[in-house]
Order: C-alpha cells, then sequence, then structure tokens
C-alpha cells in the first residue's frame, strides 16, 4: 500500500499551486477555480487520514466539504455574472473602485 | 502457456473488451439499420432496401460515406477542443458498457475466474451515472469548440437538459436501492430473483427479496429521463436538424459526426441495459423456475429464424444474398441446434439471452416512441423536467420508503 | 516499484500536470479543462485508498456539476484570452521559488513527522463501505446534514436571484 506521507506530500503540493494560481491569475473565473483547486487538495488530506486512522469521519466531512463547495460554486458564479455585466470586463484589477 | 496463465489478470479483461467492444459496434451499426427500417413502415414506406437483401448492407454503405467525407475544419474554432469533444463523448459512452453485466455465470479461463462483465464493481450503479454525468463535457465542448453561434445555443441548450434529467434519472433509480440495499448492479439483480414467481419477482411488479414495492413509477421517470438524458425524440431539439440547424454537431462532419452518432446509439443502449437491470430483472426468465421446458425458449426462435434466413438469401443473386445470408443462417441454426443438444451451454447461455431479448424490445420501444411523437419545444422539455419529473421521482422515493418502513417489523 | 505505487505516481503526476497547466493556460475554458483533469485524477486517487464512495461523489458532484457550472459561465460570458501583463521581475523570479519552497518545506516537514506519528497505513484501513459511511452520516452527523441540506436551499434562491434579469 501506499504511506499516507505520499498523499500528504501530494495535497501539500497541489495546494501550493493553488496559491501560486490565485495570487498570479487575473481572470475572476480562473481565481474561483484555484480556490476549488486548493479545497480538492484539502480533501485529498482528508480522506488520506481517514484511511490511515482508520476512522470514517473523515470522507464523511469531504462530503461535507462537496456539498459547501457546490453551494459557494452557485452564488460566488452567480456575483461574477453581475460583476461582469456591470464592469463589463472580468479582470480583477478592474474591479478595484467602488465607483464603477 | 506459462505466460499466459500468469497474466491472465491483464490478458483476459483485454479480450473480452476487444469482444465487447467489436460488438456493440456492429449491434450499432445494426441499430442504425433497424431504426430507418422501423421509422419508415411505420410512416407507410419501405427503409433501406436497395443496398443488400432488404438494406442489410445500408450501415456499411454508411461507413464507407463517412470515411471517405471531407472533413472541414471552421475558421477560428479551437483545435485541441474541437477534436476532444467528439471523442470524449464516444470514450465514456463505450466505458460504460464495461460496468454492466451480462449474466449470471463465471467461468474460468487460464485459471482466471470472470464474470460476463468486464469489470465487477461494488459500486457499479455509481460508476455508471458518474461516466455519464461526465458526459455532457463533450456536448458543451463540442458546441463551444465549432466557433459558430448555431452550435453554441445547441450545446449549452443540450447540455443543460442532460443536467436537469440526470437529478430526475438518479432519483427515479433510489426506489431500487432502497429495496435491494446494494449498489452493485449483480447485486440488484439478485434482489429480484424469488426461484419460482418468475416475472412477479421482478421490481416493476414489485415481490423480490425483502420487502418489495412495485417499482412503476420509479421505471416511468426512469424512462422518461433516459430518453431525455440520450437526446432522443421527443427530447432532441438540441440536435433536430430542423431546429438550430442541427445544434451542436452543425460544424461536425464524417468520422466526428460519426463518433457523436455511435455515443448516441451506445448510450441508448447502455441506458436500455440499465433499465432492464433495475426494473425487469436483467437476465431473470419471466417463466417460473419450475418450468424446465421454457429453457428451450431460445433453441425454439433461433433454429426458425436461422432456417428462414437461408432461404431468404437464396431469393437474392447478389454474394451477399447467396453465400454471406444463408451461411449467417446456418450459423443461427447451428447455435439454436447446440443450445437444444448440449445442457451447460443451454444453461449458460439462458441469462444472456433473456438480457439481450429484454435490451432489443426497449430499443424498439425508443424506436417506435422517434417513430410516432412530436418534439417538444425547448422551455416545455425543461419544465417537464424541473417541474413534473423531478417531483415525482422524489415522491416515488417518499412512497417507496413509507412501504417499506410500514411492512417492516417493529 | 509495486502496483499501488506506481500507480500513485501515475496520478499524482497527472493532477500536479493538470494544476500547473491550469496555471500557464491563459484561457479560461483551458484552465476548467485543467481542473477537470485534476479532479478525475483526485477521484482516481480516492478509488486507490479504497473511499469508492467518495470517488463516485467526487466524479458526479464536483466533476459533472461544479465544473459543468464552471463551463458553462465560461461560454456565456464568452470570456476571452487574458491580456499579457508584465508582472513584475520580482513577483515572478522572487515569489513563485518562494511559493514552491513554501511548499517543499511543508512537504519535508510532513514526510518526517508521519512516519512516528501516523499508525501503519499498509493494512486495510478503514471498512469504507457506502454502508457504514452512510451508517456514520445519518447517526452522528445528521444535524449538519441537515444543515447543509438547508444551505444548498439559500444556495439555489441566491442563485435565481443573483442572476435574474431586472424587469
Amino acid at each position: 500500500m501506499v504511506p499516507t506521507n505520499y498523499y500528504l506530500i501530494l495535497s501539500a503540493v497541489l495546494f501550493g499551486l493553488g496559491i501560486v494560481a490565485f495570487v498570479f491569475k487575473r481572470n475572476i473565473i480562473t481565481l474561483f477555480m484555484a480556490i476549488e483547486l486548493m479545497l480538492n487538495a484539502v480533501n485529498l488530506a482528508f480522506v488520506a487520514f481517514s484511511q490511515s486512522l482508520g476512522k470514517l469521519e473523515g470522507e464523511v466531512f469531504v462530503l461535507f466539504v462537496i456539498i459547501v463547495a457546490a453551494a459557494e460554486a452557485a452564488v460566488g458564479l452567480g456575483i461574477i455574472i453581475l460583476t461582469a455585466r456591470n464592469r463589463r470586463s472580468l479582470n480583477v484589477e478592474r474591479v478595484d473602485l467602488l465607483k464603477l | 502457456m506459462e505466460f499466459l496463465y500468469k497474466y491472465a489478470f491483464i490478458i483476459v479483461p483485454v479480450i473480452k473488451v476487444a469482444i465487447l467492444v467489436f460488438i456493440v459496434l456492429t449491434v450499432d451499426a445494426y441499430l442504425t439499420w433497424l431504426e430507418r427500417k422501423v421509422i419508415a413502415h411505420i410512416q407507410a414506406r419501405w427503409g433501406p432496401h436497395r443496398v443488400g437483401p432488404h438494406g442489410l448492407l445500408q450501415p456499411l454503405a454508411d461507413g464507407i460515406k463517412f470515411v471517405f467525407k471531407e472533413d472541414p475544419i471552421p475558421a477560428g474554432a479551437d483545435r485541441v477542443l474541437y477534436f476532444l469533444a467528439p471523442f470524449l463523448t464516444l470514450v465514456l459512452a463505450v466505458t460504460s458498457l464495461g460496468v454492466i453485466p451480462f449474466g449470471p455465470g463465471k467461468f474460468t479461463i487460464w485459471g482466471y475466474t470472470t464474470t460476463l462483465s468486464i469489470v465487477d464493481l461494488n459500486i457499479s450503479l455509481l460508476a455508471l451515472f458518474a461516466i455519464t454525468a461526465l458526459g455532457v463535457y463533450g456536448i458543451a465542448l463540442a458546441g463551444w469548440a465549432s466557433n459558430s453561434k448555431y452550435s453554441l445555443f445547441g450545446g449549452l441548450r443540450s447540455s443543460a437538459q442532460m443536467i436537469s434529467y440526470e437529478l430526475a434519472l438518479t432519483l427515479s433509480v433510489v426506489g431500487v436501492l432502497l429495496l435491494a440495499g446494494d449498489l452493485s448492479l449483480r447485486g440488484i439483480v439478485d434482489q429480484q430473483y424469488i426461484p419460482n414467481l418468475g416475472f412477479l419477482s421482478w421490481n416493476i411488479a414489485g415481490f423480490g427479496k425483502g420487502y418489495g414495492v412495485t417499482q412503476i413509477l420509479g421505471f416511468a421517470c426512469f424512462f422518461i429521463a433516459a430518453i431525455a438524458e440520450t437526446n432522443r425524440v421527443p427530447f432532441d431539439l438540441p440536435e433536430a436538424e430542423s431546429e438550430l440547424v442541427a445544434g451542436f454537431h452543425t460544424e461536425y462532419a464524417s468520422m466526428k459526426f460519426a463518433m457523436f452518432f455511435i455515443a448516441e446509439y451506445t448510450s441508448m443502449i447502455v441506458v436500455s441495459c440499465l433499465g432492464t437491470i433495475l426494473f425487469f430483472g436483467g437476465w431473470l426468465s419471466p417463466f417460473p423456475d419450475s418450468w424446465t421446458f421454457t429453457h428451450y425458449l431460445p433453441s425454439l426462435l433461433l433454429i426458425p429464424f436461422g432456417l428462414w434466413v437461408i432461404f431468404d438469401g437464396m431469393r437474392y443473386e447478389t454474394i451477399f444474398g447467396r453465400i454471406i445470408l444463408p451461411g449467417l443462417g446456418i450459423a443461427i441454426a447451428g447455435l439454436g441446434i447446440a443450445l437444444a443438444v448440449f445442457r451447460p451451454l443451454n444453461d449458460f447461455a439462458q441469462g444472456p439471452f433473456w438480457l439481450i431479448s429484454k435490451v432489443l424490445l426497449s430499443l424498439l420501444i425508443y424506436i417506435w416512441l422517434r417513430g410516432t411523437l412530436p418534439r417538444l419545444r425547448y422551455d416545455q422539455l425543461m419544465g417537464f423536467g424541473w417541474k413534473v419529473l423531478l417531483p415525482v421521482s422524489i415522491a416515488n422515493v417518499v412512497i417507496t420508503s413509507a412501504v417499506m418502513f410500514w411492512r417492516m417489523p417493529r | 516499484m509495486t502496483g499501488p505505487i506506481f500507480i500513485f505516481l501515475v496520478l499524482a503526476a497527472v493532477a500536479i500536470a493538470g494544476a500547473v497547466s491550469l496555471i500557464l493556460h491563459r484561457h479560461p475554458i483551458h484552465s476548467a479543462l485543467s481542473l477537470i483533469v485534476v479532479m478525475v485524477a483526485l477521484a482516481g486517487l480516492y478509488l486507490l485508498m479504497g473511499a469508492e464512495f467518495v470517488a463516485a461523489v467526487q466524479l458526479i458532484v464536483y466533476g459533472g456539476a461544479i465544473m459543468v457550472l464552471f463551463v458553462f459561465v465560461i461560454m456565456l460570458l464568452n470570456a476571452g484570452e487574458e491580456e499579457r501583463t508584465n508582472f513584475s521581475t520580482l513577483a515572478t523570479y522572487g515569489g513563485v521559488p518562494l511559493a514552491l519552497g513554501v511548499a517543499g518545506l511543508i512537504a519535508a516537514a510532513l514526510s518526517r513527522a508521519g512516519t512516528e506519528t501516523l499508525p501503519a497505513a499498509a493494512q486495510g484501513g478503514a471498512v469504507s463501505s457506502t454502508r457504514s459511511l452512510s451508517m456514520l452520516l445519518f447517526s452522528e452527523f445528521v444535524y449538519p446534514f441537515e444543515l447543509t441540506s438547508f444551505l444548498i436551499l439559500v444556495a439555489i434562491l441566491g442563485a435565481i436571484v443573483l442572476a435574474q434579469r431586472e424587469n
């Protein structure tokens, strides 16, 4: 079997790549996708610990994380659509003033 | 030979995959022939009848046409996605065939015991739904990558329709899962097996093992949702030829269009198999087990059919008519005779025979619907999916669980 | 190299390649497709760990619904490629190595600490059949479960209100 450390290292690397994507990209939808990548990395860590400790609470928590990510994606994308309609741009650097 | 025994766990599934893909692709091709013939007869005309005896070479002619047609790529299309979309749709449709069990028997080749399915998962139903859920991407990406507004709208409409009806599809199956207590397709068929009850133990009638409840409502929801999932009439507005200029596959020609086509028929076969396994007992015979004379039914059907094919081929003067058709007829009649004579072979073939006949019946009903019903408009379609089918599926779950709870001892 | 470790390395390579391609592509639709590849690879890793229900839920919900929503929004808003700007040189040549260095530090700390504190993950692990998972979900976690259903209802209402046209 695969040692749990391998999964945790992969989770850390994916989380780091998610942070890099979040800092360096300027399209608002891509930023949102970077957040989903970070959530996925965390899910991987949860399942890895659940497997190694022999308890199932980790997997239950993963289900909750997936559900919350779904709700967040729905509302977040609604906000993105509204913002894109108002500002006519998907670039976050253009949404830096409170006035239009 | 040593090599075969040592690596049998890889070689045997590969052989099974090759056989299954070959059979399914041939069945797809002849399903198009059957569809054209049946719709034609519904509309009081003959279908293809020139290309071979009874038009049987029409799929071959269509295949040759697809290979030789010009394959243009629209200007400004995203090349990677344009090539990826039909490939993805076809791969996902054919992959979902891997989890379907075709019969109950186990057999041993080269020391490796396998069943009549490519893999035997214990969450095969969930895996099937996962593959269906991913199938939306092929259509959405096809619409996007064609760089044309008709394709884009067709793709978006079709994907939205598939996502909406996927909910009703998954919920209508929950009733069956409550009865079976098992997520594997094999376990669901096992729950419907009571030896001397025949078709009454199927989920559609509801006297299976445990606390059986009839799943007629669930089957109705499943069937309608399945037609919408596979984009067939009456739900095929996004891809119909008179609306939106053929929707998401407007800009696809020749082999890529053929890939979409094959994917649609394959997913039709998969959904029919799923419907028979979930609601109609899969490979179980509709007759009680004590009527062992019904075991000769396959032979009784195959032998006259084989003889008819032989004599019908003799009427034509072409090579296909004089040589291939009688050869095919001799093979069919020979199979019927072999089944009647060898008992172990007969017992082995019972399961697949019933599954295949039920699937064929279900496909005929699909084709019948295509020839008979008009198309739903897109807003009618979406309204029906969300406002009628989804509540009825949820009601089925509630009713099934209420009846089970009432019948359970405290 | 045994079978499971080989499969792990292949899936991990696919996941990391998908994440890197999410950063490198300029068009959001390509980033979305890379994220889908990452999610499918992660579902494969969950299967490798024996968490089959979680793998199926990840594919159905995350890969089949949430990412489809992302792809729809990208197509509807007709998001184009990002413009090229000049990042400050400090950010690129200092920031990316720093981020990767931090990730590497965390990874090294984890791999050194893991061998003592975590019990042997070699044998079996959890009996993560769907049955035991659902027993746990509906007995001990039934309150969060009902709360999440309420949360989804609120999210649906919010999305409908937000996306309405001004009448």
